[in-house]
């Protein structure tokens, strides 16, 4: 399900509608018209590059990094082989926007890695497509085949002396490989274990080639941008925080689903269009930006707006828009439990700090959760922690680390009763 | 070792590439490769991918096997192990256990008198617990054989899955 208010990848999409999602429709919806302005009027390189700065779009995948400066560290006057990249390896826990993006509206995902080849001097593309969803990918390569079959890749695009070609590559499970590095590796055929930083993927990225990697919603809002202008874009959401944002709300609330609204929309009003919390149960605790991003209490979730700034200001972040929803019949322990499982068997296991660290972190909650736990827990989980945090190659040490911090820090009275009395605060059933 | 219509797959999956960067292909041709072992095996043994289908894909893609079975091993939708005609993968992370997630685990194991990671007897069901599939809107979801994704699995829905996997 995607709702959408003023959207700008799900406007005018029918989701409901069988064929939504094919060349013809899309070009009904003023499809590929950013991509014909583009090559008709011959725009400058630096143009488009500027257009998308000046929109203010930034990383949707997580790290919100300005999508326009990260296109103008390209070094597309660079003679050689260069090439865009595009992240639908969507694995973050809580995480499910681009998978509708690929399954309703895939052109206007091709249009947008068309555009960036073309404003970084790229030859091709390639996507790649998170293992589990095997169905998008076969949709996916029939979207590529029609706008192959358009004249839209290929050689000469649009009978211009434009040319690109862009390709899907499918994943086969591990979560490591959102990491764009990892990708990288996992694109050239090998395990997905992240490169060390510098060299960034600009100069040295796949096949060593200068390489620009971005999310799939970042790419999927270009063509908003060129068409209808940076401006618009920039005033769909708030300053430094552009555009509507897809915003993946799961967990206790009545209609969970991609939200597709402007950024800076209070967070109370994304939980009424979710259909507020399932069975009236009270809202307890939210993750407002994929698992790894720090859990808010509720009522400090109530305060805020769904926008980079503001979710950062609270000390989280807003990372891929995945807002999961906890209510008061959740233990936290059991939660931080299945989630510190999962960096444990997602560690890519090349750095020590995080191979080892995640499985101390994992076994120390599971006591903890198991009526285990012993004294000194907590001091022991922040010190290991402590020594995975930037000690390692990759963020996903990090990535398990600030959920143990901040679900020790906004709920430790649930640790300590569980510590103390061997039972849980909070009887928690998963259901 | 391979049928021709899986070849021509992976021949398509070389194609998508540089012609010196044919590595890249490996990942999609171990999956053509155990998809057609899936499809066309009658034991769980012969379902699985073994250190022989790896070298003769290897040696197809043009890499070193130790290099596809260094990929084989790392990303874990391969089938390494014996494997049922039906592999059940279940999410039970966070935002899919909020949603019942784990009972629906749990259901389908005790429907199928089996524990999680276990085969049924007859070498029909696998069942397995998996990690984020991207579908968390959706939850409780399954996927069948690693390529079908069932969404919204109540107890009902998965009486009628299990009924028609028959």
């Amino acid at each position: 399900m995607a709702v959408f208010v003023n959207g700008v990848i799900f406007e005018g999409v029918d989701t409901a509608a069988p064929d939504c999602w094919r060349l013809e429709a899309y070009m009904a919806r003023g499809g590929y018209q950013a991509l014909k302005k583009i090559l008709d009027s011959k725009i400058p390189q630096e143009d488009v590059i500027a257009e998308v700065k000046n929109s203010g779009l930034r990383g949707r995948g997580g790290a919100g990094f300005p999508t326009g400066l990260k296109w103008s560290f390209m070094p597309r006057s660079f003679p050689g082989d260069k090439y865009v990249v595009c992240n639908t390896d969507e694995g973050e826990p809580g995480t499910f926007k681009d998978r509708d993006i690929i399954r309703y509206n895939p052109h206007a995902l091709i249009e947008g890695m068309i555009i960036a080849g073309y404003a970084m001097s790229a030859k091709a593309g390639y996507n790649y497509i998170h293992g589990e969803i095997f169905e998008a990918y076969e949709l996916f390569e029939e979207a590529l085949d029609e706008a192959r079959k358009a004249g839209l890749l290929g050689q000469n695009i649009l009978g211009t002396d434009f040319s690109f070609d862009l390709f899907a590559h499918h994943g086969y499970g591990a979560y490591i490989c959102g990491e764009e590095t990892a990708l990288l590796e996992s694109l050239e055929g090998k395990k997905g274990q992240p490169r060390f930083k510098p060299p960034f993927p600009a100069s040295f990225g796949l096949y060593g080639k200068p390489t620009t990697i971005n999310n799939t919603e970042s790419f999927a809002s270009v063509p908003f941008i060129i068409r209808d202008g940076a401006q618009k874009f920039l005033e769909a959401g708030k300053p430094n925080n552009g555009g509507t944002k897809l915003f993946s709300v799961s967990g206790h609330v009545n209609r969970p689903g991609n939200y597709e609204i402007p950024l800076g929309t209070p967070f109370a009003t994304l939980l009424e269009m979710a259909g507020g919390m399932k069975d009236g149960k009270k809202l307890k605790a939210v993750i407002p930006g994929g698992s790894s991003a720090p859990v808010l209490p509720g009522e400090v979730m109530m305060e805020l707006t769904m926008d980079y700034d503001s979710i950062s200001k609270a000390g989280s972040m807003l990372g891929s828009g995945a807002v999961i929803v906890m209510n008061d019949d959740v233990c936290m322990v059991r939660a931080l439990e299945r989630l510190a499982y999962f960096y444990h068997e997602e560690s890519c296991g090349q750095c020590t700090p995080c191979r080892e660290g995640t499985g101390w972190l994992y076994k120390v909650i599971h006591r903890i959760a198991n009526g285990e736990g012993r004294d000194g827990d907590l001091e022991l989980l922040e010190s290991v922690g402590n020594n995975m945090a930037g000690r390692t190659v990759c963020a996903l040490a990090d990535a398990a680390v600030f959920p143990v911090r901040s679900f020790t820090k906004h709920f430790r009275n649930e640790f300590e009763y569980l510590i103390k009395h061997k039972k849980p605060l909070v009887d928690h059933k998963w259901c | 070792m391979l049928s021709a219509e899986s070849l021509a797959k992976i021949d398509r999956e070389l194609a998508k590439y540089p012609a010196d960067q044919f590595r890249s292909a490996i990942m999609g041709a171990l999956r053509i490769a155990l998809t057609e072992r899936r499809e066309t095996g009658v034991t769980p043994e012969a379902r699985c991918l073994n250190a022989e289908v790896i070298e003769f894909v290897a040696n197809y893609v043009g890499i070193p096997p130790v290099a596809a079975y260094e990929v084989a091993t790392f990303y874990n939708m391969y089938d390494m192990k014996p494997v049922g005609k039906y592999k059940l993968t279940v999410c039970t992370n966070l935002p899919c256990a909020l949603r019942g997630g784990v009972n629906t685990a749990h259901y389908i194991g005790e429907k199928l008198g089996i524990g999680i990671g276990e085969t049924t007897a007859d070498g029909k069901f696998t069942l397995l617990e998996g990690e984020c599939m991207g579908a968390c809107g959706d939850a409780p979801v399954l996927l069948v054989n690693n390529h079908k994704m069932c969404s919204f699995m109540t107890r009902e829905a998965i009486d009628k899955k299990l009924a028609e996997l028959e």
